[in-house]
């Protein structure tokens, strides 16, 4: 892993020409969250480096980290940190394991069975693998948003986003139901388009829509961090856009993992990219680096980046 | 064509009129189809005119031959080979359909037309204490078979649906998994009479010889029932994506809850058109409540005490042993058929109508 805390000039590969988007600025000058925000970013960008552990809550540390299926090894040895109010995407080629760890940030591996891992993955100074953690609590704090929209479909597009914290059996009363499902669907850009039709079933939307109504369901119960596997790899590119836009939005509350196949959407949304690879199959995931975007997209440390991202893979 | 001739050079060595080559051919669809069906009618028709009287069983058998053959021999001149193949087939499996539709009219037709001579109030009124002639009814049948049932679904609807949910949710691919599926699958083979037998020896454990209850012939039945309801429901919790399992799980649901209400809520439809299938299944079984509930000539509301009669033994009692005149309990043998017939029909309807209400609104 690449951990240089010199950052060459960045060239912005795929600058988000975004308009909607404000400037994400939280105050602290060390967390500026991107170099495409500011307006100046090379100024800016001598001072930051996006690959120091940020002090701040809702870090999570990941530690030598092998992931098996029974007795086939999935990933290995990844180390990394992902730093909150940042949205971290991992890259890869198919197979090479970038799922598999994302679903092991919130233990959601383990649904598979026979899926088991060593090392250790910390965040605020609890290790998800130690012994007594309940899985069920660890996805109450980190939440995921899947690669295919999947409300449930025997509930309204109000139940949809209430399902967290009504399955979990809190209850609530009527105007903090609606209260909470107003505010999630605005956090999830949703909430103009149904505001009018909140009991109309879930499936009833379009699949950029679903999505987002995964996100705002994700979101309800209110979690510290939110994985993303491939969100939009179902969707065209003006929902992708509104997603997108929206997980900007997000990381200014949360700590956002991406897996993504699309290196121009690692380049517009990230902050960091990781890129994992695979020597061949059967063999397991690794890591190869791990870096601020700007530098992994126009100078990475390791040839096989270079050959990923540029298409000479394989 | 140069196209036809890059893509498939083999067909060089073919005909030079390949149809390949041909993209435009005669069509039989609409007034063509609607000729060969009209002539295969009247050659069956024909059929039987040899032998002067109406021979229905050869007169349905000739047309579906000469359809079946007429369509493929008509097709392959007026239109293409390919076409008269589909043609074939579409022939086969249209005639394979009438085929078993015919049987299932004729029983209906027999039962309604049949059952239609006791259709009256006091058929569902009146039992048989003290009838030996003309009159009687099957109000007892029809009370037997209601708690007998409702009772076998009480017993076999849980164990059917823990077991399936245990097959589906936890049992995975493990041993002790593929041991039960494997016991439900014998399970549905037991004769019904042996089920009858288990259930009477069982009662005759505990009450001693001579042992005659609804209770009885319930649990008989259940024995049938459960497997039944074990494979439909297996298959529509396989049928739940497992992207919604995750999606709960990712939400920080416990694995119980998602089951409870998200699983079984997305499969509840399906299952619940299982359990109707596997009512039907069982509120027409003889042999096993022969032994187990035996034969009541009154109402017997008591499931754990007493004889209890069903509507299928009193068929049987009805039309085997029947009384003077014969003609009278034979009518009454019907009349319960038909009403047995009723009751499953009534069954499906309700399950039909709560299926739709209760199917996910984005599958409907």
């Amino acid at each position: 892993m690449n951990r240089s805390a010199r950052l060459i000039t960045p060239h912005l590969i795929n600058p988000h020409q975004s308009t909607q988007t404000p400037t994400i600025q939280n105050g602290e000058a060390h967390m500026t969250d991107s170099l495409r925000d500011t307006a100046t970013p090379t100024a800016q960008s001598a001072a930051v480096d996006l690959n120091a552990p940020v002090d701040l809550p809702n870090r999570i540390d990941v530690t030598d980290l092998n992931i098996f299926y029974g007795d086939f090894q999935a990933v290995e040895g990844v180390s990394m940190t992902i730093n909150p109010r940042s949205i971290t995407a991992l890259i890869g080629p198919s197979g090479c394991g970038k799922s598999t760890f994302l679903r092991s940030l919130n233990r959601m591996h383990e649904v598979i069975h026979g899926a088991y891992v060593q090392g250790s993955v910390v965040i605020n100074g609890h290790d998800l693998y130690g012994p007594g953690v309940d899985p069920v609590a660890v996805r109450r704090k980190i939440g995921m948003v899947f690669q295919r929209p999947n409300p449930f479909p025997t509930m309204s597009i109000a139940d949809n986003v209430l399902a967290g914290k009504r399955l979990n059996s809190r209850r609530m009363s009527k105007p903090d139901a609606a209260e909470l499902v107003e505010k999630s669907l605005r956090g999830a850009n949703l909430w103009n388009e149904v505001k009018d039709r909140l009991d109309k079933p879930g499936s009833s939307l379009s699949g950029g829509q679903q999505q987002r109504l995964c996100i705002a369901r994700a979101i309800a119960v209110s979690p510290d961090v939110l994985l993303m596997d491939e969100p939009c790899s179902a969707l065209d590119p003006i929902s992708t856009l509104a997603i997108e836009e929206l997980m900007l939005d997000l990381k200014r509350s949360y700590n956002i993992v991406i897996v993504t196949h699309n290196m121009q959407q690692a380049a517009r949304v990230s902050d960091r990219t990781g890129f994992f690879n695979i020597k061949g199959t059967g063999k397991p995931g690794k890591l190869i680096e791990m870096d601020a975007t700007e530098k992994i997209f126009s100078n990475p440390g390791e040839q096989e980046t270079q050959d990923y991202i540029t298409g000479r893979f394989g | 064509m140069t196209l036809a001739a890059e893509h498939q050079p083999e067909s060089d060595t073919e005909s030079p009129t390949n149809d390949n080559d041909r993209i435009t051919s005669g069509s039989l669809a609409g007034r063509g189809m609607f000729a060969i069906v009209g002539a295969s009618f009247v050659i069956g028709a024909l059929s039987w005119l040899p032998s002067g009287s109406i021979n229905w069983a050869r007169w349905v058998i000739v047309t579906l031959l000469v359809y079946v053959a007429g369509t493929y021999a008509v097709a392959r001149i007026v239109e293409s080979p390919r076409q008269a193949t589909d043609r074939l087939a579409t022939a086969i499996v249209t005639s394979a359909f009438a085929l078993v539709l015919l049987p299932l009219i004729s029983v209906v037709w027999t039962v309604v037309d049949k059952g239609s001579n006791r259709f009256d109030w006091q058929f569902y009124s009146e039992t048989m204490r003290g009838v030996v002639g003309e009159g009687g009814g099957a109000y007892h049948g029809i009370v037997g078979t209601l708690i007998i049932t409702g009772l076998t679904t009480l017993f076999a609807v849980p164990f059917g649906l823990f077991t399936a949910i245990y097959l589906v949710e936890y049992g995975g691919n493990g041993r002790f998994a593929r041991a039960v599926t494997g016991l439900v699958d014998v399970m549905t083979g037991i004769p019904s009479i042996v089920a009858g037998l288990f259930a009477y020896a069982l009662f005759v454990l505990i009450d001693g010889p001579g042992h005659r209850s609804g209770l009885a012939g319930a649990i008989a039945l259940t024995l049938l029932m459960t497997p039944v309801v074990v494979r439909a429901s297996e298959e529509m919790l396989r049928l739940v994506p497992n992207e919604l399992r995750e999606a709960s799980y990712a939400l920080g649901v416990p694995k119980w809850k998602t089951i409870a209400k998200i699983v079984l809520p997305t499969a509840i439809a399906g299952i619940l058109t299982g359990v109707v299938l596997a009512i039907a299944r069982v509120i027409g079984e003889t042999a096993p409540l022969l032994v187990t509930a035996g034969l009541a000539q009154g109402t017997n509301w008591n499931p754990l005490d007493g004889r209890m009669t069903t509507l299928p033994v009193y068929t049987y009692q009805a039309y085997k042993f029947p009384t003077l005149p014969p003609s009278a309990s034979i009518d009454r043998a019907w009349a319960a058929a038909l009403t047995l017939v009723i009751i499953v029909a009534v069954l499906f309807t309700t399950a039909r109508i709560l299926s739709s209400i209760l199917k996910p609104q984005g599958l409907k």
